[in-house]
């Protein structure tokens, strides 16, 4: 019996030097808002959010954990990119609390430390997307998809195919696109806010 | 206007208050920096100056050096300016000689750095040395206070406080806008946590404050007008038109069964709509004074003068009236205690739970009527469709803990929610859940009550309910509504079908709350409640003396604290009563005639409405009564014609210039 | 009537006949849309992952560009698609309240040439048709009122959220409200604002497939005849996938989703053509 003991994972037990006492901080300014620090737990916003029944901690859960200074957690989760910015835990929330704008500072923190989740397909799509309208100052369904693609797993590409092709009889394809023609000032100032 | 030949000879008292200044402040350097101040003749600090021992040492002093003006250095003179002019009239001197510096609030408490701290009091008290050798001998003025109180609303804070008040021999004026008294405690059918019926222990003193001989009870009235001051309000009270003769009817109901409309056709107001009324009608058989009451709005004879008047034909009393118009009360009164009460959440601001567009979406209020014997379902909980439920969702704090909405919790509806719950269960045995952000159950017995709950067999979610809505995704869902919330304890979302959802609203202030307190000249919180004077110490006095408040109008509270604090504030006024006069603070404005050119720019600026004017001096005159000293009509007198007594410009300016000038 | 319009990408390319249709519906009712010259990529949602001070300086450089081609005073922008209106909007309101990321976002304009001096309006063609021309209006010009059928409303996330510029965050009714001026009947449902996912169709399809397979089958269960939605990228997840999502779920979730000016269009008696209807995979029978 005490070898079983013995052989069980630690799970829920977390030691205060474990955690990272500026996290919430660092979050609550990046996230426009003391309001994290309000928070009472009532859950409304994995209640009303669409994506949390695939989460692996609930919006609410993130946010105690964000408060606690569960960095390693929160930032290596994929529950922070299941979030389709649809906005409607920020305008529940009875606290005020800007939970979208919580998960973007997530993202990029994440991003910024580069510990996401790197074979998930959710960033993938962010950076293709950024990379797309980096490129050309407008996004473009074609070249963002084959980034995309690129990126994670190009056979996935094909179930789309069809939908492709129906795309393209419709005239929904734009494979020409239309150019700015200040691109290179748009570029310039790109050039300027990642620095 | 010091008497210049008088030889000024100050005492200057510095207080340690133990660490709290001493701690911040070289107390002692202080003291030694104002014995050398002009006119300072003995400068002490001492340990506790408001100890007995503090204030016998000034007394002994003002004595031993004749003394004529005192500058205690310690807290804030809201705390002891009272304790300090007392030890100073002890000794015989008159108190408005006695100046008070703060050196706690103001320096030690606030400031970090000791030699700061030590530079700042110093300052402090060299500008309280320069204005305290002009500040003059003033005397409290004494006004009598009638006996006679006003009380308006008659729910229960109001009926407890008029009783209260008749019983000690008091005359009680009882003002309620509604047709009948009660309030919203007549609305519910029990109460928590004992659950004995409303109504038995509320109709008793209903009939009590009918029958008082010391109580005149006028209902269907709003007070229209209040002029006066503490002790002695002249307040106009409108009754409005019932078109039946109060005196007369003894509420037999003819009128109601022979009123031209066969069944009720307007929304009930006291079964919260779940019935209909028609346009003569008593609004519960209890209703005080059981005095039926015609809606002009609803009734044919006003809507269109077309109407055969067979309730006026059925009526052997000859009780009804169609001709009777608003009529004006004029009474005085030296007290008023303010009992508007609260009006409940409109559930219809918050869309996502559904109410107003899904039949079977109720508020608690709703169910109150529903589950009252006498109510418009006889006692049966019932769904609009006539079925009982067979399960039942009871969502918390509508309306309340939330910033779009109210952010305060409204302190009732957990309870009452439990309340609701278990007579739900046992009324119709339903699968009952209640969602709730936090329980709070703080009151004797209650959490006693959340035990007995818990122990039958009713549900209990941890979680804020994020919408009521029809979209199902499984068969067993269909014909429900589903409840959706985080289930917080478990971390997982759930769905819950029922038949039957009930929205625990909250309180809030009534819509005419700042109509009132206008009228009354008192404050309300940034919430919109009546602002008490201090929340722990004064909880039922206002800023304006002689008016109190009880009960809802001040935040949301309980049948049982409303009663506590009605008891208060009777006791409150009965004090003013009792004592027969107030004396009024010296610190008022006055005119001085010779200078007053008559503009009248002071006129409208008085926020006490204490100016008038006299028109055959054309010139302005303050009532001291109901001066504030809030020095607003001073500075604005163009001519510099007012001045105010412990504000006088020699008194300000030298201690201006005391700050500046070392 | 006179406003500037910012198309954004998708009503370039897969969103093409929202563009179509309100373009010919807005000239029909008279009202003047003039192109933004120029224009970038509102930054939507992907770019706000990544890097929010970068995404807000793109966005706002289309700011700066209204107010260059829109003269002085107060200059109405309007953008069709949820992602470009609410991107611009939540700039726009986030530039006014923070003074720090207002500088640094300025700054980074300055660099370009180019500046914002908040002037700008951004609006929603549903606020336009329903505050500016008016219902009672668009009744008016209704020629073939569209008599026994059944719209849901499908407004997705972004345009009465997180900031609530005209109708109800939670339960609006804007589209309802016109569906019913053009003589059909408006089901009302509890998904209107539920998120269809977005881009989570790409790159988590199993959720994304689930998300609209939820709502196309809630529209199906309310008798609807025909969804209407406001933005494009709801419209493409909602359209384009019902194939995929009744081979997977096994039941046939197919029903037309179009978008608001098209049905208005239809209303007003415009042609086919002219509001895109070719473009469409699920040809709404009716009209």
């Amino acid at each position: 019996m005490s070898s079983t003991i013995s052989n069980m994972p630690v799970l829920n037990i977390k030691r205060e030097a474990e955690l990272d006492k500026n996290f919430a901080k660092t979050i609550a300014k990046l996230a426009h808002g003391e309001q994290i620090y309000g928070c009472i737990q009532c859950g409304n916003c994995s209640s009303t959010c669409p994506l949390s029944p695939y989460m692996d901690y609930t919006p609410r859960k993130i946010i105690a954990m964000v408060k606690a200074g569960f960095r390693e957690e929160v930032l290596t989760n994929k529950t922070i990119w299941l979030c389709a910015s649809c906005y409607s835990c920020t305008v529940e929330c009875p606290k005020g609390i800007k939970i979208t704008d919580v998960m973007y500072a997530l993202k990029r923190e994440a991003i910024q430390n580069k510990i996401y989740p790197k074979r998930f397909t959710i960033p993938a799509m962010s950076k293709a997307f950024y990379d797309t309208v980096k490129s050309t100052g407008r996004s473009n369904e074609v070249a963002l998809l084959m980034r995309y693609y690129m990126r994670t797993n190009i056979f996935s590409a094909l179930s789309y195919v069809g939908v492709g092709l129906k795309l393209l009889k419709t005239g929904r394809l734009a494979i020409i696109e239309k150019q700015m023609k200040r691109k290179q000032d748009f570029k310039k100032m790109l050039k300027d806010s990642e620095n | 206007m010091s008497n210049n030949k008088e030889e000024i000879r100050i005492g200057v008292y510095i207080c340690h208050c133990g660490h709290n200044i001493a701690g911040a402040v070289d107390v002692v350097g202080v003291a030694e920096y104002a014995a050398k101040l002009p006119n300072v003749v003995i400068s002490k600090d001492y340990k506790y100056m408001c100890s007995d021992p503090g204030q016998e040492l000034i007394a002994a002093d003002i004595k031993e050096y004749n003394l004529n003006r005192i500058v205690v250095t310690s807290c804030s003179p809201l705390l002891h300016e009272k304790t300090f002019r007392e030890a100073t009239t002890k000794a015989g001197l008159n108190q408005y000689f006695m100046q008070m510096v703060n050196i706690r609030e103001n320096v030690s408490w606030v400031n970090e750095n000791f030699d700061d701290a030590t530079e700042k009091s110093k300052d402090l008290v060299r500008a309280a040395v320069q204005r305290v050798a002009f500040q003059r001998a003033l005397e409290k003025q004494k006004v009598p206070v009638n006996p006679n109180v006003l009380i308006v609303g008659g729910g229960i804070a109001g009926i407890s406080a008029a009783l209260t008040m008749a019983n000690a021999g008091k005359k009680v004026y009882l003002v309620e806008k509604e047709s009948t008294i009660g309030g919203h405690m007549a609305i519910f059918d029990k109460t928590f946590p004992t659950l004995d019926c409303a109504a038995c222990i509320l109709t008793p003193k209903m009939s009590s404050v009918k029958n008082h001989p010391n109580i005149t009870l006028w209902t269907y009235s709003e007070v229209s007008n209040v002029e006066g001051f503490v002790g002695n309000y002249k307040v106009q009270v409108t009754r409005k038109p019932r078109y039946v003769i109060e005196d007369l009817c003894v509420g037999c109901m003819l009128c109601v069964e022979k009123c031209i409309f066969k069944e009720g056709k307007f929304p009930d107001e006291f079964n919260q709509g779940l019935s209909k009324r028609k346009p003569v009608y008593v609004p519960f058989p209890q209703a005080t004074p059981l005095v039926a009451v015609i809606d002009d709005k609803t009734c044919i004879h006003f809507k269109t003068g077309k109407c055969t008047q067979t309730c006026k034909t059925a009526c052997d009393r000859n009780a009804i009236d169609f001709d009777q118009k608003p009529e004006i009360k004029e009474i005085e009164v030296g007290t008023v205690l303010l009992t508007t009460g609260f009006q409940a959440f409109d559930a219809k601001k918050v869309p996502y739970y559904g109410y107003g567009k899904y039949p079977n979406v109720f508020t608690s209020l709703e169910v109150e009527r529903m589950v009252n014997a006498s109510g418009p379902t006889e006692g049966h909980v019932l769904t609009r469709e006539g079925k009982a439920p067979k399960s039942v969702g009871i969502i918390h704090c509508v309306g309340s803990r939330d910033e779009k909405t109210h952010k305060w919790c409204s302190r009732v509806c957990c309870m009452y929610s439990l309340k609701l719950a278990h007579l739900i269960k046992e009324h119709t045995g339903a699968d009952v859940y209640n969602f709730y952000i936090d329980m709070r159950t703080p009151g004797k017995g209650y959490e006693e009550f959340y035990d007995k709950l818990l122990h039958e067999d009713v549900h209990f979610i941890r979680g804020r309910v994020s919408e009521v809505t029809d979209w199902i995704t499984s068969p067993e869902e269909e014909g429900k509504l589903i409840i959706r919330a985080e289930d917080t304890m478990i971390g997982m979302v759930r769905r819950i079908p029922v038949d039957m959802v009930v929205l625990a609203v909250g309180m809030e202030p009534r819509d005419d709350a700042q109509e009132i307190r206008k009228m009354f000249n008192i404050s309300c919180s940034t919430e919109g409640f009546f602002l008490e004077r201090h929340p722990k110490l004064a909880p039922v006095n206002t800023f304006t003396d002689g008016v109190f408040i009880a009960g809802a109008c001040q935040g949301p509270r309980d049948i049982p604290d409303s009663v506590a604090q009605a008891g208060a504030a009777a006791a409150e006024a009965l004090v003013l009563i009792d004592s027969g006069h107030v004396e009024l603070e010296p610190n008022t404005a006055y005119i001085v005639d010779e200078i007053c050119s008559g503009c009248k720019s002071c006129l409208n600026i008085c926020p006490y409405k204490a100016i008038t004017f006299d028109l055959e001096k054309n010139k302005s005159s303050i009532n001291v009564a109901l001066c504030k000293g809030c020095g607003t009509c001073v500075a604005a007198c163009p001519s510099s014609a007012i001045k105010q007594n412990l504000f006088e410009d020699v008194e300000i300016f030298s201690e201006i210039k005391g700050i500046f000038v070392e | 009537m006179k406003y500037l319009y910012y198309p954004g990408c998708s009503l370039k390319s897969s969103g093409k006949s929202y563009e179509e249709s309100m373009l010919a519906v807005f000239k029909h009712l008279g009202i003047e849309l003039q192109e933004l010259n120029d224009w970038n990529c509102c930054g939507a949602t992907n770019y706000m992952a990544i890097n929010e001070q970068s995404a807000m300086s793109v966005t706002s450089r289309n700011l700066a560009l209204a107010e260059e081609q829109g003269g002085s005073g107060e200059i109405n922008l309007v953008a069709p698609c949820n992602a470009c209106y609410m991107g611009l909007l939540k700039t726009k309101t986030y530039l006014e309240n923070e003074q720090g990321l207002r500088d640094s976002v300025l700054q980074k304009l300055d660099s370009i040439g180019m500046k914002y001096e908040g002037r700008v309006k951004v609006r929603h063609p549903l606020d336009i048709l329903v505050n500016d021309f008016g219902l009672d209006k668009l009744k008016m010009a209704v020629k073939k009122p569209l008599k026994d059928l059944n719209v849901v409303s499908y407004y997705g996330c972004q345009v009465v959220r997180p900031i609530t510029a005209f109708d109800d965050a939670s339960d609006p009714v804007y589209m309802d409200q016109i569906a019913m001026t053009l003589g059909a009947t408006a089901v009302d449902w509890g998904m209107k604002v539920r998120c269809c996912g977005g881009s989570m169709t790409s790159t988590v399809s199993d959720v994304g497939l689930r998300l609209n397979y939820l709502l196309l089958k809630e529209a199906k269960r309310k008798k609807a005849d025909i969804i209407i939605t406001a933005c494009p990228l709801c419209q493409f997840n909602l359209e384009c996938f019902q194939d995929k999502i009744s081979r997977k779920y096994g039941e046939s979730v197919n029903i037309p989703v179009v978008f608001f000016p098209q049905l208005i269009g239809m209303a007003l008696g415009l042609d086919k053509k002219e509001l895109g209807l070719q473009r469409m995979f699920v040809q709404p029978q009716y009209l």
